[in-house]
């Protein structure tokens, strides 16, 4: 059994295609191209703006890695496809925008019970329904945690500029293979076409993670077993002669359908839970400026952590003591860290691209005594470091 | 060959035994379908370690999943022929199967059954048309014949059925062939064909549903419905031959395309090496 990508051969294509030095990139390319590092070498997707680029990018780059672009006849049928795809040992991506992820929740939510390592990315757009189909947002904090039915947890990544949007894609995947799970990954319209100076780094200096394969038959058996004890049972892929069965229906540990037993039920979705609470070191990121002696704290994510940092920065040259947090992994959220650094501020400003909706994750963390604020804007133009600096003024 | 099949039972060794018995009720096509399915790869001698079965959500979607003894992907309504899509693509070299209902993979999944008829991705469709929705209690189908009466169509069903055969011959498919659960050798052989087909195959199935459909359009026993498939068949020659009036209500059965057309998972590595060469990566 293989997970294909890391072969010698592909080592040695992506070098030569792709030479380390900086380049001018959107950000869409940016994270496509940390894909093609990652060891992605099947993606199924449907057009839409803003994330086309990511499946234009796919389309010209992965035959030259040998790899396959689909371009399949919606979102449904292409998580579909990436599903079936990761059965057999591809490391697997979509790319798609609000009305799309809306459509792919059905089966990111199987994706979750049969637990298929997949990249799902989320270019985020303003909405709700077309919106402003052109334009950024930051509205799919919930959809991607609260998006599908049923009680299952769900790892989302989002990253601060194109150059991390490269790194963090790659970080997305180890997630998934690691953890052999869905993982979001919430981008965004402003920075997905936004260019910048992107580095491609050398080969070596990526880090590749890869699911773990049954050791033997007899885990092989039990493709829903937990024989580590991490919560993480081997994958057997399809095609080696294991007669795995796998559904979306609940399942005992062998993968036959059992909706009748509580107990299973309850052992399979706690388990789930389990292993992603058990794991946190594996996925949780998040980064802070200025905290240690903050009094104002800016919690902020993806593209509006980028002006909150510049307002943090002109706040402290006007000698106001204000700090700043960023779940890089935002689902599950990095709760024990925002408590305790909520402990030691006065005013908590939340700022993001949509109407307040990580300053409800926020506010589960803080004590009442702690002045809670939303810097909010809508309309498809991102916040300014003059906007956020005057509401940190306003607390000060 | 009768008594082999309806006497003893060697078909077993291609069964979960595990999953036993099956879920389906007596009397129910499916059972037939099973069988035919178990019969046609043992004629062809297919390991089943090569092939990989997929289905949707449906009392037919649970012919082969899990009570066929190959890897087995049961996944969401309607989106069986997407993910079998995902698996054709990583395992060329395997036989790829769908095994679903007419609702999954007609209605709901209407849109996945034409593309990949239209792509002629080498899979193998086996469409259970039972002319209703068995699973969720008997409501009218886009199968449903026009006039039948279903718990959501009580005074008659008012909308013509979708023709999946015809339907899928016009996307492109390289086979095409239409049966009933009453012409099981000519099943059989069909499915023989269609697994051997390089391309898109469709087989579909017409097949009782005794306890939803049967029962509420006055053939309860699984044998009135046989006997109503047999008197209403038509063999498509005949049929070329006939007005649109007359083939009202009627089964056309037979083979509706047997064609050699470019096969998508084989298009695409073809299109990856010509990729590799023009840009001078092949051999790295
Ligand atoms: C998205 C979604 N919608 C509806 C259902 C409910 N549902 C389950 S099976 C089924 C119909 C199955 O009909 P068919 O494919 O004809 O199979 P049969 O049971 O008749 O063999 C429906 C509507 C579902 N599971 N998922
Ligand atoms: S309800 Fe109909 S289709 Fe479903 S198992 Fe029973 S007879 Fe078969």
């Amino acid at each position: 059994m293989i997970i294909r990508g890391d072969e010698p051969e592909q080592v040695a294509l992506l070098k030569k295609l792709y030479k380390p030095g900086n380049y001018f990139m959107q950000g869409n390319e940016a994270l496509s191209y940390g894909a093609l590092f990652a060891g992605c070498r099947f993606y199924a997707g449907y057009p839409i703006t803003p994330s086309s680029e990511i499946a234009e990018t796919m389309a010209r780059e992965l035959p030259k890695l040998g790899g396959y672009y689909l371009q399949m006849e919606d979102e449904i049928g292409s998580i579909a496809a990436m599903v079936g795809a990761s059965w057999t040992g591809f490391k697997v991506m979509t790319a798609t925008s609000g009305p799309g992820f809306s459509l792919m929740q059905e089966n990111l939510g199987y994706a979750a019970m049969t637990e298929t390592p997949l990249v799902l990315v989320d270019v985020q757009r303003s909405g709700p329904s077309t919106g402003q189909a052109t334009k950024g947002a930051q509205g799919d904090f919930f959809q991607a945690r609260w998006g599908t039915h049923g009680d299952h947890p769900i790892i989302a990544v989002s990253p601060t500029s194109g150059q991390d949007a490269f790194w963090e894609v790659i970080r997305a995947f180890n997630i998934a293979e690691k953890l052999r799970n869905p993982v979001v990954f919430l981008f965004d319209g402003v920075l997905a076409h936004t260019r910048e100076q992107i580095r491609i780094p050398n080969v070596e200096e990526v880090e590749i993670a890869y699911r773990k394969l049954p050791a033997n038959e007899e885990e092989a058996r039990l493709p829903f077993g937990d024989p580590h004890g991490d919560g993480v049972p081997p994958m057997p892929l399809f095609g080696h002669g294991y007669f795995t069965h796998v559904t979306g229906s609940t399942h005992k540990e062998n993968g036959l359908r059992d909706v009748y037993t509580p107990e299973v039920h309850d052992r399979l979705v706690r388990r789930l839970h389990r292993k992603i609470e058990q794991n946190r070191h594996i996925y949780e990121k998040y980064e802070e400026h200025f905290t240690e002696d903050a009094e104002i704290l800016v919690v902020s994510w993806g593209v509006t952590a980028r002006p909150a940092l510049g307002a943090v920065l002109k706040a402290r040259e006007e000698g106001i003591k204000a700090g700043l947090f960023v779940p890089k992994t935002v689902h599950p959220f990095p709760g024990e860290r925002m408590r305790e650094l909520g402990k030691n501020v006065r005013a908590v400003l939340v700022a993001e691209m949509n109407l307040g909706q990580m300053i409800i994750e926020v506010e589960r963390y803080l004590n009442d005594d702690v002045l809670l604020r939303g810097v909010n804007r809508i309309g498809g133009v991102p916040l300014t470091v003059g906007k956020i600096l005057r509401e940190i003024r306003g607390v000060a | 060959m009768a008594k082999e099949i309806y006497s003893t039972y060697p078909m077993i060794k291609y069964l979960r035994k595990e999953a036993l018995p099956t879920a389906l009720c007596p009397g129910c096509g499916g059972g037939t379908v099973l069988n035919a399915f178990a019969n046609a790869v043992d004629g062809l001698k297919i390991d089943p370690k090569d092939l990989v079965v997929v289905s949707g959500i449906g009392c037919s979607a649970w012919i082969a999943s899990p009570y066929f003894l190959a890897d087995t992907l049961h996944t969401t309504h309607g989106r069986a022929i997407a993910f079998a899509t995902g698996v054709k693509v990583g395992l060329p070299d395997k036989k790829v199967v769908v095994i679903s209902g007419d609702g999954d993979l007609a209605s709901i999944g209407g849109n996945h059954l034409l593309h990949a008829a239209r792509r002629n991705i080498d899979i193998t469709v086996i469409l259970v048309n039972n002319m209703i929705y068995g699973m969720t209690g008997g409501q009218v189908a886009p199968t449903t014949p026009f006039g039948a009466k279903t718990t959501t169509s009580p005074y008659r069903n008012i909308e013509h059925p979708l023709q999946i055969s015809e339907t899928v011959a016009a996307a492109g498919a390289s086979y095409v062939a239409r049966w009933t659960t009453a012409h099981v050798y000519q099943l059989i052989e069909s499915i023989k064909k269609a697994l051997q087909v390089k391309g898109f195959s469709l087989v579909e199935v017409v097949s009782q549903c005794p306890v939803q459909f049967g029962r509420r359009n006055r053939m309860k026993e699984p044998a009135e419905m046989l006997r109503w498939f047999l008197k209403n068949s038509v063999p498509i020659n005949k049929a070329k031959k006939m007005k649109p009036e007359e083939l009202e209500g009627k089964f056309v059965i037979g083979e509706f395309v047997n064609r050699e057309r470019p096969e998508f998972v084989t298009e695409l590595n073809k299109l990856i090496d010509e990729v590799q060469e023009h840009f001078g990566l092949k051999g790295e």
